[in-house]
């Protein structure tokens, strides 16, 4: 480790003596006022504690204190919305704190678009909770029984006699409502149990409204401070100095390289290397200029033109049938594949390919941290702040009750992006300097080296009777497994810091299983995974990217029902109908009736001669209780191979919706991500190194690109649990897109992205199919 | 040697001592000023979530040097409007509920707000092109299309 404690560069006496206050003080206000208002600190942030998830402030503000964090899909709208309905207050009287350790809950991270479904019962049984001990206090206080109390704003007071009325403030005075919780599980699998019912969606005054996004307003006039506009004193900016060969480790560095920048030195911890400086701008150019030189690597990467050769001759080291895993990563199995193929008198078989892709977040990670002999506090865009801060605990050998993670708004990343990873960074330079350090990463570093979406080969096999029933249906996918890093970055294995001081791949097989409710009499879902590229720390170690068992499973086992919708000449909706429930068909009308569907089989064969053919797709998935139909429209230029999509419909089926206007907002948005990733997205690389390292490389969609008319039809149960949206419509776009295609031209497209290189490529060898 | 510079930012002059004058203009609104708006996205120009305005004009500060401002009037997405006073399209985007994370927001807001300026009801096509060259990975395209175009009284 190179540190040169130059002047200016130590740690300035006044922030030892008084760390805490200053941190509070520079917070975001809301946080410091938080922190000031629940003075408890973390040891008393329990589970079974009513007051860890509601209480109440002097002037009758209702907090909520919610563990997850918003990723600026509304949540916090939502939040703020189920806590004000449940506790009687207007929806403005509900003050949201989320995805800090030291004052939330451990209830897990954004994952699994859960925020509502888990996150959000939990709230709304607390805040139901306190209602009713509230009002059980206000009945001793009256000597009236409950049943003959109600609540209007935030008031308690008797039925027969308005004037008997004592508000929330009143009856806690400042106090915490200090009662027991029932609880069962961690982190996302926690739940609680409390005595308080629930309203019943006929009394809903706030819950299915379409309030205004509370963050939007701070964004749009530049007041919302985000993580990466945080600025603490005596802080100091700091860059990351990565190799460019995977696997290369700095053996010499040359300090005297940068010793013309001001302010700056290196810290270099066994294969740790970093620039920081005073000024930002000299860490930027601090981090071009110094001289390193590397170990040499040969990774051998298979580059990504022969991705897929390799993953086909990989063995496979792990595969679903030989695991007992749970949730999506478990295989699922209906009656017997192998009987069924044996009564088959038709067999179709297909694969279909889909590539590396990275989250390219629009803003590289940045995270703050300021870690103390004793503690450390560290202030990040992750997702997952309470796994986080387990993780810095451990990188920093501290116990984890002394590391508090502060959630910040930051760059949308919406699954395990590099922000953790810069939260890392952050935290073991911020130990070694003694100071508050700032990491961010360059643009470079972000698409480089964020964990990847692995690459996907997805292979079907389906087996028809003489009557065109489907009696057999599998299928299989093969991958690198999603878990190269974990999703929940709570051990130093998990980020690139971790890594690079020597800590192991912490790998471990991990895939899954295309959602959806197919009830075919055979079937089997199920995945293999192959070895990762390399046993430490890799530019394309994988992890989970939103809707992990989505896109590329889907695009394979959509398209294959496409497959035999055209093979046995039906129309693709039809096809599906007999084997889904009636929410599926209630859901395939609703989108069949936007789009003005006529019943027909794909292809077209009526455009031969059209320089633009057009074409339209279906296709369907259910994941965690919610249900997605997709209908896609395509234009194909025969001549250049761009593929248009002027319409998108989706219908979409979450349960009870909380606020209709965030969920449209949230589905028009990800579809036009999902398109981007269809379209446009593959990490490229040579044997050496991810090569696809800027918006020109690593291609994303601009709007010449995005889809004009995006119709999106809700379908509102209020009787059903509200599920979840913040990622399930993109799930079936590259198999709805390639049907979409296929309809236009007989050209099936088994390939993401559908470039125009690609689609002429395909259109030239003619039709499979 | 540090040299000094002042630049007039969203109305008020600031006098800045600068190691480097080529230093980007980004650098200088963050860490010298204190601003929190342009972001940082890609030091590409690439993106666009660093855009000011320079004279009415959008640019993207993460490429121009802090020495080509000159006296130029510098206008940040928090200069263009305010909650008290704000900038109609700043009000549209609002009414849109647009953005979602908000960090590549001063890209379309700042050139939004340039085609307004230049053309007070630009056609959606027109529109479109405008923000042609703007990265958004949350996608919010087509909202913010409807956003100039309520902000132009055309919804």
């Amino acid at each position: 480790m190179i540190i040169n404690e130059r002047d200016g560069l130590s740690r300035r006496a006044f922030l030892t003596a008084g760390g805490a206050l200053v941190v509070a003080l520079v917070a975001p206000a809301d946080l410091a006022e938080a922190a000031e208002r629940n003075p408890f600190g973390r040891s008393v942030v329990r589970p079974d504690k009513l007051s860890s998830y509601i209480s109440i402030d002097p002037d009758g503000m209702v907090v909520a204190y919610y563990g997850k964090i918003d990723g600026g899909q509304g949540v916090e709208t939502a939040i703020g919305q189920m806590v004000a309905e449940e506790i009687d207050v207007p929806w403005e009287r509900v003050r949201v704190v989320m995805g800090d350790t030291g004052l939330t809950v451990d209830i897990g991270g954004a994952t699994a678009g859960n925020g509502i479904r888990q996150g959000g019962m939990i709230m709304r049984q607390t805040a139901a909770e306190a209602r009713r001990l509230l009002v059980a206090m206000a009945g001793r206080r009256f000597d009236i029984a409950p049943a003959d109390l109600t609540v209007s704003d935030g008031v308690v007071h008797a039925v027969a006699d308005p004037s008997r009325r004592v508000s929330y403030a009143e009856l806690v005075s400042g106090e915490n409502l200090d009662a027991a919780i029932a609880w069962r599980g961690l982190a996302q699998q926690l739940t609680v149990k409390v005595e308080a019912p629930l309203k019943k969606p006929s009394e809903y005054k706030i819950i299915g409204k379409p309030m205004p996004r509370r963050d939007i307003a701070g964004k749009v006039f530049g007041t919302l401070q985000q993580c990466s506009d945080l600025r603490l004193p005596e802080m100091v900016h700091a860059r990351m100095i990565r190799p460019t060969v995977a696997g290369a480790v700095p053996v010499t560095v040359d300090e005297k390289s940068i010793a013309g920048i001001p302010g700056t030195q290196v810290v270099w911890i066994k294969n740790f290397l970093a620039v920081v400086a005073e000024k930002e701008w000299n860490a930027v150019k601090a981090a071009q200029a110094l001289k390193v030189t590397w170990s040499e690597s040969k990774p051998g990467f298979p580059g990504h033109d022969g991705l897929f050769d390799y993953m086909r001759r990989a063995p496979v080291v792990a595969r679903s049938s030989d695991l007992g895993t749970v949730g999506a990563a478990a295989p699922r199995t209906i009656g017997s594949v192998e009987d069924g193929f044996k009564r088959a008198v038709t067999i179709l078989e297909a694969e279909y390919e889909y590539p590396t892709q990275s989250h390219a977040s629009m803003g590289p990670a940045c995270a703050v941290a300021d870690v103390r002999p004793d503690r450390a506090t560290v202030w990040t865009s992750t997702q997952k702040p309470h796994d986080c801060a387990a993780g810095i605990a451990e990188l920093l050998d501290l116990p984890p009750e002394k590391v508090r993670a502060i959630w910040m708004f930051g760059t949308g990343g919406y699954a395990r992006d590099g922000q953790g990873d810069a939260t890392a960074d952050a935290a073991l330079l911020s130990k070694h300097l003694g100071r508050p350090v700032r990491v961010m990463y360059s643009r470079n570093e972000a698409l480089a080296w964020d964990p990847k979406g692995t690459a996907t080969i997805n292979r079907s096999r389906v087996g028809l009777d003489a009557s065109d029933n489907i009696v057999a249906y599998e299928n299989i996918s093969k991958a690198f497994s999603m878990e190269d890093c974990n999703t929940r970055e709570q051990h130093p294995a998990d980020t690139l810091a971790g890594m690079a001081l020597g800590v192991p791949l912490n790998w471990r097989p991990a895939f899954g299983i295309p959602g959806n409710g197919y009830n075919f009499e055979n079937a089997h879902w199920g995945w293999e995974v192959i070895a990762p590229l390399m046993d430490r720390s890799s530019p394309l170690r994988s992890t989970h990217i939103r809707d992990p068992f989505g896109l590329p499973i889907l695009f394979g086992s959509e398209g294959i029902l496409d497959e035999v919708a055209v093979a046995t000449r039906r129309d693709p909706i039809e096809l599906r109908l007999p084997y889904v429930k009636r929410r599926e068909h209630e859901l395939f009308a609703a989108a069949a009736k936007q789009y003005g569907w006529h019943t027909r089989a794909s292809p077209r064969n009526d455009q031969k001669d059209a320089a633009v053919a057009v074409g339209r797709g279906f296709a369907y998935r259910q994941l965690a209780g919610t249900y997605i139909a997709l209908i896609v429209e395509v234009r194909v230029h025969r001549d250049s191979g761009l593929v248009e999509i002027p319409r998108l419909v989706c219908a979409h089926d979450c349960g009870l919706i909380v606020n209709p206007e965030t969920i449209r907002h949230v589905v028009d948005r990800q579809l036009v991500w999902g398109t981007s990733r269809v379209m446009y997205e593959e990490v490229k690389f040579d044997q050496n190194m991810v090569t696809s390292v800027d918006w020109l490389t690593y291609p994303v969609i601009k709007m010449d690109g995005v889809p004009k008319s995006i119709e999106i039809v809700l379908i509102n149960r209020p009787e059903e649990p509200s599920s979840g949206a913040a990622e399930m419509a993109i799930g079936p776009l590259p198999a709805a897109i390639s049907n979409a295609v296929f309809d236009a031209t007989g050209v099936r497209l088994r390939r993401v992205p559908f470039t125009p290189e690609r689609v002429k490529a395909a259109l030239a060898a003619g039709g499979s199919r | 040697m540090a040299q000094n510079f002042t630049l007039n930012v969203d109305g008020k002059s600031h006098t800045i001592a600068i190691d480097d004058p080529e230093m980007p203009l980004l650098y200088a609104l963050r860490d010298e000023l204190g601003l929190n708006n342009p972001r940082f996205g890609c030091g590409l120009a690439q993106c666009g979530a660093c855009t000011v305005h320079v004279d009415g004009h959008a640019v993207r500060s993460c490429v121009t040097p802090v020495s080509s401002v000159g006296s130029q009037k510098i206008t940040t997405l928090a200069g263009l409007g305010t909650p008290e006073k704000p900038h109609p399209i700043q009000t549209a985007w609002i009414e849109e509920q647009v953005n979602q994370c908000g960090y590549c927001i001063s890209g379309w807001i700042m050139t939004g707000a340039e085609l307004l300026a230049r053309n007070p009801h630009p056609t959606e096509h027109q529109i479109r092109e405008a923000f042609a060259d703007l990265i958004c990975r949350c996608g919010t395209h087509n909202a913010a299309v409807k956003a100039v175009k309520r902000a132009s009284g055309q919804a």
